[in-house]
């Protein structure tokens, strides 16, 4: 049996690096457990068929399609195995970093508002909008920590909806493309304020790293020249550095053990070789993501905790959420296309909140650059699906095309929950998790708003047309999936406190995105981060008795 | 992994010797073109010979040739070919069955297998499988863009086809010359 651990945590992505880095250099000895294979920038394919964003032959990143299959049920109720490949898995990569190995890695902070949705727009039927726990400022000096240890290039000074911030950025924005030479003006014109995205992605040198190659080949795919920062790049290397914490890939974790109390004693996991380990440790941390965290609680049954971990009130798995992409295309008869990369470089947030009978928004952007494979699966309506007409549009119109995008923040459905299937179960005879229900009808009436802001922009931009894109009804989630254990006051409410302990377990925590209560209208990766900061600075002030106070 | 089996056109040399092994070099050394060829001995992994003429004829009529090549001597076919050994095992039943029922309806409407038919018979064939088999339809569309648009490693987009179409600039890692050496 493996040494006895402080902290064993469970998921290397964005919320377990941050954790490791912490409890370790904080001196405590750690174990990281990753289902997911430990990639390097070498192991950059750039497959544009092979990747985390077209995974038409695969999930480059995780997890395989042999072993993780999942169960998803339509909103006829009938049900399916789905594989990590298929778009309806809502994967998230499965390696050493999580998501952000391969992510296009736009740094957020979420807007004061966007804690207190409750309270802000009321209650909206058939929702569970809720307020945070805690407020913008809580998370304001984590956020400012997560932005100068990974690195965040951009500016935000033109956008005046922002939270205040103490310190600016580590990072200039990258020099602007043609996209954002096209839009920014445009912007101005139509009273709108625009500004440089801001992006975990080196503009210069930083951390030892090198600056963005610009090269077209960019979410989705690892970065060949590590200049893309995630935590297999930062923080998950300064946890090992310490000494304290031991990362073990390829290990997949099947249930928290608990002791008569339902106190925890550690993890059983399987390792690389299939062999069932255990890992015993006075703190279990849960950061495997909001389908895979929830999946882990609802299959860790107990005599106190016949329904799953956490979940006496039936809370675990509920509220899954992502966001509601929705926004334009358009098509210029000018070359619009620079081959420069990210592409995705310009931002507005006019739109976020303050639109007249909407509870929210989103942020609008230009979008990623987009391969021939990319711009093929999304040619507008008017255009034939086949044919020498489809062809000679894509000829024509490939370098001609903006598209301006955005995460609309989604309406919490109780119903659009995470379980554990009855039948099925992974390759390791977990039970795998079964996804059901779908999108709030007011989440889509935002979308339509929002994509209709973003024809106004590429109208004013000089697009001869545009086409609307907007989400349909189904279940949400993906890479950006949240909300499956609420953070809140309220046990009976929600699944972890404010310092996201599970209500009535000691000793386990869940930091990642899982605990969102609601998920902004912007990327979530700084939040997931810096509220993994802020998590961590509290549960270690507990260990050593001094008052929780961030 | 040499899964990919076409070594992508801008991958060292060595690499794709060591996928095609020592007795293919002769024939390949040198010649990108050669890769994407379907093997020296002409052989597919998964069609026969009359499927393949189908494939090839119904994804020409999906991305038809202008001054532009289209599907077929973009290699689309071979690109589903070697999926359908690997990743789309799942879907070699869709296209035995699918493939057959194109030439049932072709015979039925028209008199003769698909490939003998005149290209607008084709198209006629083709809408009504839209209508009436769309799961087929979708799925071989799907592939056919796969094959035509996307990275030539995969079997599909023979020289660059449609990259070169669209005008995609050569490299494809645009700012690596930048690091070379660095």
């Amino acid at each position: 049996m493996p040494k006895h651990a402080n902290a064993v945590i469970v998921g290397a992505g964005a919320g377990g690096g941050v954790v490791a880095k912490e409890l370790a250099a904080a001196g405590l000895s750690v174990v990281l457990l990753e289902r997911g294979k430990w990639y390097s920038a070498a192991d950059c394919r750039k497959d544009d068929l092979c990747n985390q964003r077209t995974s038409v032959l695969g999930a480059k990143f995780g997890p395989d399609d042999e072993r993780n299959p999942r169960v998803l049920v339509d909103e006829h109720g009938r049900e399916s195995i789905v594989n990590p490949s298929d778009g309806a898995y809502g994967n998230n990569a499965a390696c050493v970093g999580g998501g952000t190995f391969s992510y296009g890695a736009q740094a957020w902070r979420y807007m004061e508002k966007d804690f207190r949705m409750r309270s802000t727009y009321g209650a909206v039927a058939g929702s569970t909008l809720e307020d945070w726990p805690i407020s913008y400022d809580d998370l304001e000096p984590f956020y400012e920590k997560a932005e100068w240890e990974l690195g965040v290039s951009g500016d935000d000074s033109g956008n005046i909806f922002k939270a205040p911030r103490r310190k600016p950025l580590p990072m200039p924005p990258l020099p602007p493309g043609k996209e954002h030479a096209i839009l920014e003006p445009a912007a101005h014109r139509l009273g709108l304020h625009p500004f440089h995205i801001p992006m975990l992605r080196n503009s210069v040198p930083y951390n030892g790293r090198r600056s963005c190659m610009r090269c077209r080949w960019c979410v989705g795919f690892a970065c060949e020249i590590s200049a893309r920062n995630g935590t297999h790049n930062t923080v998950i290397p300064a946890a090992l550095a310490t000494g304290n914490c031991e990362l073990r890939s390829e290990c997949m974790t099947r249930e928290i053990l608990l002791d008569d109390s339902g106190k925890a004693i550690g993890v059983a996991y399987y390792d690389r070789d299939n062999r069932l380990q255990v890992q015993t440790a006075d703190l279990v941390v849960v950061s495997a993501g909001a389908v895979e965290s929830a999946r882990l609680l609802l299959n860790s049954k107990h005599r106190v905790f016949p329904n799953g971990l956490g979940n006496r009130y039936d809370w675990v798995g509920r509220n899954l959420q992502g966001h509601s992409y929705t926004g334009a295309n358009g098509i210029f008869d000018f070359d619009t296309f620079d081959d420069i990369g990210p592409g995705a470089s310009i931002a507005i947030c006019d739109y976020n909140h303050g639109n007249s009978g909407l509870a929210g928004g989103g942020m609008l952007a230009n979008e990623f650059i987009r391969l021939p494979i990319h711009y093929v699966t999304s040619l507008p309506p008017w255009v034939p699906r086949w044919g020498i007409e489809q062809k000679e549009f894509v000829r024509q119109y490939y370098k001609r095309t903006v598209v301006v995008f955005g995460p609309v923040q989604e309406m919490p459905v109780y119903d659009a929950r995470v379980q554990v299937d009855p039948k099925v179960k992974d390759a390791w005879g977990i039970p795998v998790a079964r996804l059901s229900g779908g999108r709030h009808p007011h989440t889509l009436e935002i979308a339509r708003f929002l994509g209709a802001k973003a024809e106004t922009w590429l109208k004013e931009a000089g697009a001869t047309r545009t086409w609307l894109r907007v989400p349909g009804p189904g279940l949400s989630g993906g890479q950006h999936q949240a909300g499956t254990c609420r953070m809140g006051h309220d046990p009976q409410t929600s699944v972890v406190n404010r310092d996201c302990r599970i209500h009535d377990v000691e000793n386990v925590f869940v930091i990642d995105a899982s605990v969102h209560v609601t998920n902004g209208g912007f990327n979530p990766v700084l939040t997931i981060l810096a509220n993994a900061y802020r998590a961590s600075t509290n549960l270690l002030r507990a260990l050593k008795g001094t008052k929780v106070t961030a | 992994m040499p899964s990919a089996c076409i070594g992508s056109w801008w991958e060292p040399e060595v690499r794709r010797r060591t996928f095609l092994g020592a007795g293919a070099s002769v024939a390949i050394a040198g010649s990108l073109a050669g890769c994407a060829k379907r093997g020296a001995a002409g052989e597919w992994r998964f069609f026969t010979s009359s499927e393949a003429r189908t494939v090839d004829a119904v994804c020409e009529n999906l991305i038809p040739a202008d001054r532009d090549p289209g599907a077929k001597s973009a290699g689309v076919a071979h690109y589903i070919d070697i999926q359908l050994a690997r990743a789309f095992r799942k879907h070699r039943q869709a296209y035995r069955q699918g493939l057959a029922q194109i030439d049932s309806m072709s015979r039925a409407q028209c008199g003769a297998a698909f490939v003998d038919l005149p290209a607008a018979r084709q198209t006629d064939i083709l809408r009504a499988l839209e209508q009436n088999s769309r799961p087929f339809f979708q799925l071989i569309l799907a592939h056919t863009w796969q094959g035509f648009y996307g990275d030539p490693r995969h079997g599909g987009n023979r020289n660059r086809a449609s990259w070169k179409m669209v005008g995609l600039p050569y490299p494809p890692i645009r700012g690596r010359q930048h690091y070379e050496g660095a």
